[in-house]
């Protein structure tokens, strides 16, 4: 038992487990690079750097198999053999102060990474100018809005993950009197009038906008100034059976409403949404250009910060490198659209953003002591040299 | 003699680099100085006529230098000049570089010995590289075809061209400044019979026919003009005041007479083309009074500018580069200490003149010094040959003064062919215009860059002395070692701490500490790798010659993330898909990879350390 333990200490206290785990991430970094020009840098996240190994098809079958390991399993192992060789090789001393200091800084590093990667929350806040919004939408996930208008003083919502939808089977929530099964399901799609498809297969959807559109289902993007565009055709069922079939997608921009049972329904499928206990006001967006140029020189986006409660009521002016902090969230002026009419906003919650921080502070200064120590040692030897040679 | 030989090869170099400040001799008697210093506000920025006239050589034709049909050698502005005010000479000077052979097709041409051609020589063709162009047009960048991609350069290169000859005088007037003194005339009785006919009242037909034909004439200069000229009315400071000239030409019928500059323009094109140099000096001299008036600090600047574009200072610290390295290496085989001294103070002084570069380039711009790739590979050279020079105060022994005239001539030259693209000072676009962040993360990593950059060079050092050479002892063997050990130190503390600072900054400006974007990748591989260095070391598992090929290999890390990852065409960072620059790439890392092959040979087959052991 004791010399297997050894040999376990010894491989994971080792340095040369440390030199294999660097290549091998220098290595994943290094094709995950050249892949982006493929898959783009969201998919490649998480294909290897959100993984415990990467995966890749056998050609000819549809079978993933393992082939390279992930970001979580290299930056686990570096983890575990950083904290292995400091419990057991090496020594709490001043001359060993800097590498304690860089290896603690890296640890923090690699932590907040994977707090970031867990915890982070993404969003944008698209405003017109005037407009006023107290939640902010996903550039990834969509949802299924199911509301209920009935009462005029406020709305119910009902939001169903689009993922969800993808799945087989039916969904059934307690708000809801009617289960929806999805019929068809494109990840990304285009709409056409019927009227311009003559031989269009006929609409599964027998409700709503369904019958007058045709879905066309588009290649996945993975493009970053991209998005998909799902659609789906969805069956409602009461207890009296089938309701009908709607079709719905991110490209509709407008309800579609349906009465049931005494009560107004409404349906749409849109980016996720996040709601905040404030709103903002897009005041005026301004987008500066160099002079005789069309070089952007600084985009802003003055904006008004309110909350319900009335504690809150102030004007910010957000710009380039020069976000707004406020409630644990930061707000980027990320992009603008509709000719200078409309700001993008990025909503970032990131409980640990800090950590790099902490952490850069701690690297730098551990190895300006460690290279410290290097070169006053080799100027000692050096004087030593010229002392004895004189 | 052998004494003082260093310090006479440094006054040498001290005079060398001294010239340079001089004016050029006026070969004529126009007045060209004071033309070439004046303002003019293009791509956002307020700069000489003679900026404008070298960076539009560099992109028509790939160098500043031209030569006349008639084999004189003419001024960049000299150039300028006649563009502007002798369009029809400019339209036989062959300045359009043409070396694709499918390109020169289109032209009826095969490929011979002309490599340049003038407009006139193009012209039968041009309706076809338009046609060319529309079909390459709707193609994105990065997947076009080599052709596609030299149609577009050249495609570019003519409208460069016609719209700078629009861009002071009308090129289909012989004689500028006497239309516009009949268009002045004409005014008056010419808005008139405007006013007449859109009010349904009899009017003259001649006046009314004349005027129209300056005003569209006018909007097409506007349209097509280039540079924007004319400066701002007295009075008005505001940058976004100055005009093309035809746009001022424009305002004449709301103002009722025509811009004083733009007939200070005319005259001073009247005065070229009819060879009156008086009339020309007195225009410029008169003109430039004026100016200053208004744009004191901006003349100085144009006037430093140009005087800089003169001096060249990059030009002269690569030639002192190269000196310093061949004296450097002749040290090893014959006079060590003084061509060492020598060599030394040649490296000093190359490294001043590239210092006076960088700073006057970041007095001008406003900013820290590295804005953009090409100034990232002045910086890089930079530090390394700062570094350099340490190592060779420290150690004698010629090696820092080797592999800094080798980094410094390489990455000026790397700098040159970067700045072919035109001008080198451009503007900030907004998300990078935080001088905090450019002054600490930039030039931080780009230190990591060129540290990184040394320690592969002194190994290089290393592995060919060892190889190839005798002359490789243990003492200096031992040396190396400890020099690239502690640059190694070096490219990992800046690398490090240069990347986080990067995250740092995304973090502030984007909200994001890291996003994956491939130029961030690119730092963190370069930081991996001097860590792997780093490791090795520690743990034993690499020897003298295990660490000079590792560090060989971060050579060919540092060139991917610098310029390889540029060349992918995606993420925040990318500056646009360099293809001639990607065969450079590949060729460059083929060589590392033999180096580290020939340091891989057995020892027995090294010509050093045949009876000692490394």
């Amino acid at each position: 038992m004791r010399p297997l333990l050894q040999s376990f200490l010894r491989f994971f206290t080792s340095l040369r487990l440390t030199v294999v785990l660097l290549i091998l991430s220098m290595i994943l970094v290094f094709i995950a690079t050249l892949d982006q020009v493929n898959l783009g840098v969201w998919a490649v996240q998480q294909k290897y750097f959100r993984s415990l190994f990467v995966m890749a098809r056998l050609p000819g079958t549809d079978l993933a198999v393992p082939v390279f390991p992930g970001a979580y399993l290299i930056g686990g192992l570096l983890l575990l053999n950083l904290a292995a060789a400091h419990a057991y090789r090496f020594r709490l001393t001043w001359a060993k102060s800097g590498l304690w200091l860089t290896h603690f800084g890296l640890i923090l590093l690699l932590l907040g990474e994977l707090f970031t990667g867990l915890w982070q929350q993404d969003s944008l806040m698209r405003l017109d100018q005037g407009a006023t919004k107290a939640y902010s939408e996903s550039y990834l996930q969509t949802e299924l809005a199911v509301i209920d208008t009935t009462d005029a003083k406020f709305d119910d919502v009902v939001a169903i993950p689009t993922a969800a939808l993808e799945k087989p089977g039916i969904i059934q929530h307690p708000k809801l009197p009617f289960t929806i099964h999805t019929v068809l399901f494109y990840p990304n799609s285009n709409l056409v009038m019927r009227s311009q498809v003559p031989n269009a297969a006929p609409p599964p959807a027998d409700q709503g906008f369904g019958p007058q559109l045709v879905a066309m289902p588009q290649r996945i993007t993975y493009k970053q100034d991209e998005q998909n565009m799902p659609t789906a055709f969805v069956e409602l069922a009461g207890p009296d059976g089938r309701i009908g079939t709607w079709l719905v997608s991110t490209l509709l921009t407008e309800l579609q409403s349906f009465t049931l049972q005494g009560r107004t329904y409404e349906l749409m499928m849109r980016p996720t949404r996040f709601y905040h206990p404030f709103s903002i006001t897009l005041l005026k967006f301004s987008h500066d250009r160099y002079p005789g140029t069309d070089i952007p020189r600084n985009f802003s986006s003055r904006i008004r910060l309110q909350t319900p409660d009335g504690r809150v009521d102030r004007e910010v002016l957000i710009y380039m490198n020069n976000p707004l902090r406020y409630g644990g969230l930061t707000f980027y002026q990320a992009g603008f659209q509709n000719n200078d009419q409309t700001s993008i906003l990025q909503v970032v919650r990131n409980p640990s953003r800090l950590l790099p921080y902490v952490s850069c502070v701690l690297m730098g200064l551990g190895l300006v002591i460690q290279f410290g120590i290097h070169l006053t040692g080799f100027i000692r030897r050096r004087t030593a040299v010229a002392v004895g040679a004189a | 003699m052998k004494k003082s030989l260093p310090f006479l090869i440094l006054l040498l170099g001290v005079v060398y680099l001294g010239s340079t400040l001089a004016p050029p001799a006026n070969q004529t008697e126009f007045d060209l100085r004071g033309f070439a210093r004046l303002p003019v506000l293009v791509d956002g920025r307020i700069k000489p006529l003679d900026t404008v006239a070298r960076t539009s050589l560099l992109v028509l034709q790939g160098r500043q230098r031209f030569v006349a049909p008639n084999g004189v050698s003419l001024q960049p502005v000299e150039w300028l000049l006649d563009v502007f005010f002798n369009p029809a000479v400019a339209d036989d000077y062959q300045h359009f570089l043409i070396e694709n052979p499918e390109v020169l097709a289109i032209f009826g041409r095969e490929q011979g010995n002309q490599k340049r051609f003038s407009f006139n020589e193009l012209r039968g063709g041009l309706s076809e590289l338009e046609r060319q162009m529309r079909l390459a047009d709707p193609v994105d960048e990065p997947m076009r075809t080599p052709f596609q991609r030299e149609v577009a350069k050249l495609y570019q290169r003519v409208v460069l061209y016609q719209r700078l000859k629009q861009s002071v005088n009308l090129e289909d007037s012989p004689d500028f400044f006497a239309d516009l003194q009949r268009f002045q005339n004409l005014l008056p009785a010419g808005i008139a019979a405007v006013r007449a006919k859109e009010a349904g009242q009899p009017y003259n037909e001649q006046d009314y026919k004349a005027v129209m034909d300056f005003a569209s004439r006018f909007q097409f200069m506007s349209e097509s003009g280039y540079l924007l000229v004319i400066p701002p009315e007295a009075g008005n400071p505001d940058v976004n005041g100055w005009k093309k000239t035809g746009d001022a030409l424009m305002d004449t019928f709301r103002r009722g007479e025509v811009n004083l500059d733009v007939l200070v323009y005319a005259a001073l094109g009247r005065a070229w083309r009819l060879k009156q140099p008086r009339d020309f000096n007195d225009g410029v001299k008169a003109y430039g009074t004026q100016l200053a008036r208004q744009f004191k600090p901006q003349l100085l600047k144009c006037s430093i500018e140009a005087g800089f574009n003169q001096a060249q200072p990059f030009y002269s610290s690569m030639v002192l580069y190269v000196l310093a390295f061949l004296l450097a290496v002749i040290s090893w085989l014959k006079w060590p200490e003084t061509l060492q001294h020598s060599a030394f103070w040649l490296l000093a002084l190359a490294f001043a003149g590239a210092t006076a570069g960088i700073l006057t380039r970041m007095w001008l711009e406003g900013r820290p010094p590295v804005t953009n790739l090409y100034s990232s590979a002045v910086f890089v050279g930079w530090v390394a040959v700062a570094l350099c020079l340490v190592l060779e105060r420290l150690y004698k022994n010629a090696i820092g003064a080797v592999a800094g005239g080798m980094i410094g001539f390489g990455t000026l030259l790397i700098a040159h062919h970067l700045s072919l693209s035109g001008d080198t000072m451009e503007m900030m676009r907004a998300v990078l215009d935080s001088n905090f962040w450019l002054a600490t993360h930039v030039v931080v990593i780009t230190m990591g860059y060129g540290s990184t950059f040394l320690a592969g060079f002194l190994a290089i050092i290393y592995i060919f002395r060892g190889a190839l050479t005798k002359s490789l002892t243990k003492e200096t063997a031992d040396a190396l070692t400890r020099m690239v050990y502690g640059i190694v130190c070096f490219a990992t503390l800046f690398s490090l701490v240069g990347t986080v600072l990067g995250g740092i900054w995304a973090d502030q400006s984007w909200g994001r500490f890291w996003g994956w974007d491939p130029k961030e990748n690119g730092a963190l591989i370069i930081v991996l790798w001097n860590a792997i260095i780093l490791h090795c070391r520690w743990g034993g598992l690499v020897k003298q010659r295990g660490l000079m090929m590792l560090a060989v290999f971060g050579n060919i890390v540092t060139s991917w993330s610098w310029f390889g990852v540029n060349m992918l065409g995606v993420g925040l960072h990318s500056y646009g898909f360099m293809q001639a620059a990607f065969y450079w790439l590949i060729a460059f890392v083929a060589s590392q990879v033999l180096i580290i092959g020939l340091a891989a040979l057995p020892r027995g087959r090294w010509r050093s350390f045949q009876t000692q052991s490394a």
